[in-house]
């Protein structure tokens, strides 16, 4: 999906490297005919990365299966845009609903895949990123019921806050958006699995052990017996 | 049988104080932009409105916020409106945060004469606090109830005299289970057409549904964020 990444990579050189990490990681877990409901800013960037000969089909929660890319300089239709409100375009094979049957659709569990960012992430799997009390809430939109729903869920965020806290938790400290929600959570520095035995870290970043994402992380991760080098 | 009316002020004629309006839409795609422009020239005031988003300062439902008419808002997401921020923290506006499926879920059950149901959304979260649980198959569920209006302002592309509707692409999202759940539905259309001009196996929306439909005068549609793909 050529030129996704255009508005959503205003970001310091650094930072876009993170990104790039997390997003080509998540991509590798894609796989064909997955239907698949990607989250506001960095999720949205997988679609540059479905691998080559791959079909998926992005699910957008405002009512379309099958999001193009962006479009072309005069072909925008402001009667076609995705869950953030963007102008996009639509493939060979969309279809249109409304919210209630795309929402049916997610809490129903025949979406194989939602990324979504997180403020903070529990090894319980309980999920934080709507709200932070004292701040003004703008609201859950679909996170609630995506994470609900979905068949699997992978959060997709940067390891700390930018002051360096852990993000990943022992317990979730802002009001939370799903209990026992996370399948999967994946940062800069590593692939991490929660499980009934706590959260599982699979893989770490190429030049880091797993001492330093223990370093940068809140709860006690448990270091797989084959740990491997995160691929991106 | 005449549901067809000369204008969108017609149309409202008996919106009085105090009514509560369902209004279609996602961002500002989708919406009865004449129906509220017509709204704000009636001047109802202490209105409820239910809509997944509150328009933008200056447009769509920001037009009915910035004059002063509504006492409490329904809703999903409310990020993209500065004004409705100041008037929840001045506490001259009540505003309500529902998931989005369990929003458009409240509204289908609304028209479809189920009270209440029992959605996995939100389980353990704030959005269930108070509100009854009961655990089915292992798992648990929170009761919602069903959301109902006096009026439903909605948006289809095509209609025609007797009522029957037709959205455009991702211009439906809550414009169909809106139109089925308030005491009457008002219908602005892009092109209002004669009965048996539309393909009767394509109509989204049943004619039993709309109790009034207009020809909307005006569909500046504007664009929330034009996202364009690069050249070349």
């Amino acid at each position: 999906m050529p030129g996704a990444a255009d508005n959503a990579m205003n970001k310091p050189g650094k930072d876009i490297e993170k990104r790039e990490r997390i997003v080509n990681r998540i991509a590798r877990e894609l796989r064909d005919g997955f239907y698949v409901n990607l989250g506001i800013g960095m999720p949205t960037l997988i679609a540059n990365h479905v691998p080559a000969g791959m079909e998926v089909i992005l699910q957008s929660e405002n009512g379309m299966l099958g999001i193009g890319p962006y479009p072309a300089e005069g072909e925008e239709d402001c009667d076609l845009i995705n869950a953030g409100k963007e102008t996009v375009s639509e493939m060979a094979g969309t279809s249109y609903f409304s919210s209630a049957d795309s929402f049916a659709m997610i809490r129903g569990g025949h979406v194989d895949l939602s990324v979504l960012g997180a403020m903070e992430v529990d090894e319980k799997g309980n999920l934080a990123n709507w709200m932070i009390p004292g701040k003004m809430v703008k609201g859950m939109g679909g996170a609630m019921d995506l994470v609900a729903g979905a068949r699997r869920v992978v959060v997709a965020m940067e390891h700390t806050t930018r002051e360096g806290a852990p993000k990943i938790l022992k317990t979730c400290t802002l009001p939370l958006t799903g209990v026992k929600v996370v399948d999967t959570i994946v940062t800069e520095m590593a692939y991490i699995r929660v499980t009934d035995r706590g959260l599982v870290l699979e893989e770490v970043a190429s030049g880091l052990t797993a001492e330093d994402v223990q370093r940068a992380t809140g709860a006690t991760l448990v270091v797989a017996e084959n740990l491997k080098v995160m691929e991106s | 049988m005449n549901k067809v009316v000369a204008s969108a002020d017609e149309a409202i004629r008996d919106v009085g104080d105090g009514s509560i309006i369902m209004l279609g839409g996602f961002g500002l795609c989708g919406i009865p932009e004449n129906l509220i422009r017509a709204l704000v020239r009636k001047g109802s005031k202490n209105l409820t409105t239910m809509s997944n988003n509150a328009g933008v300062d200056g447009f769509g439902v920001g037009l009915l916020l910035a004059a002063g008419q509504i006492r409490r808002h329904v809703g999903t997401y409310v990020g993209e409106n500065k004004l409705l921020e100041s008037m929840v923290l001045a506490g001259k506006i009540q505003l309500d945060l529902v998931p989005q499926g369990t929003f458009s879920e409240r509204i289908r059950a609304a028209g479809a004469g189920i009270p209440a149901f029992f959605t996995p959304t939100g389980v353990g979260t704030m959005v269930a606090d108070g509100k009854e649980t009961r655990e089915f198959d292992g798992r648990m569920y929170v009761m919602e109830r069903a959301l109902h209006a006096d009026f439903a302002f909605v948006k289809a592309w095509k209609g025609d005299r007797m009522g029957n509707l037709v959205y455009r692409k991702t211009a439906r999202n809550f414009n169909p289970m809106m139109a089925t759940a308030a005491k009457v539905t008002i219908a602005e259309v892009e092109h209002l057409v004669e009965a048996g001009e539309l393909d009767a196996d394509s109509i989204h929306t049943p004619s039993v549904y709309v109790k009034r439909i207009f020809q909307g005068e005006l569909f500046e549609k504007r664009i929330e964020k034009r996202t364009l793909r690069k050249a070349g």
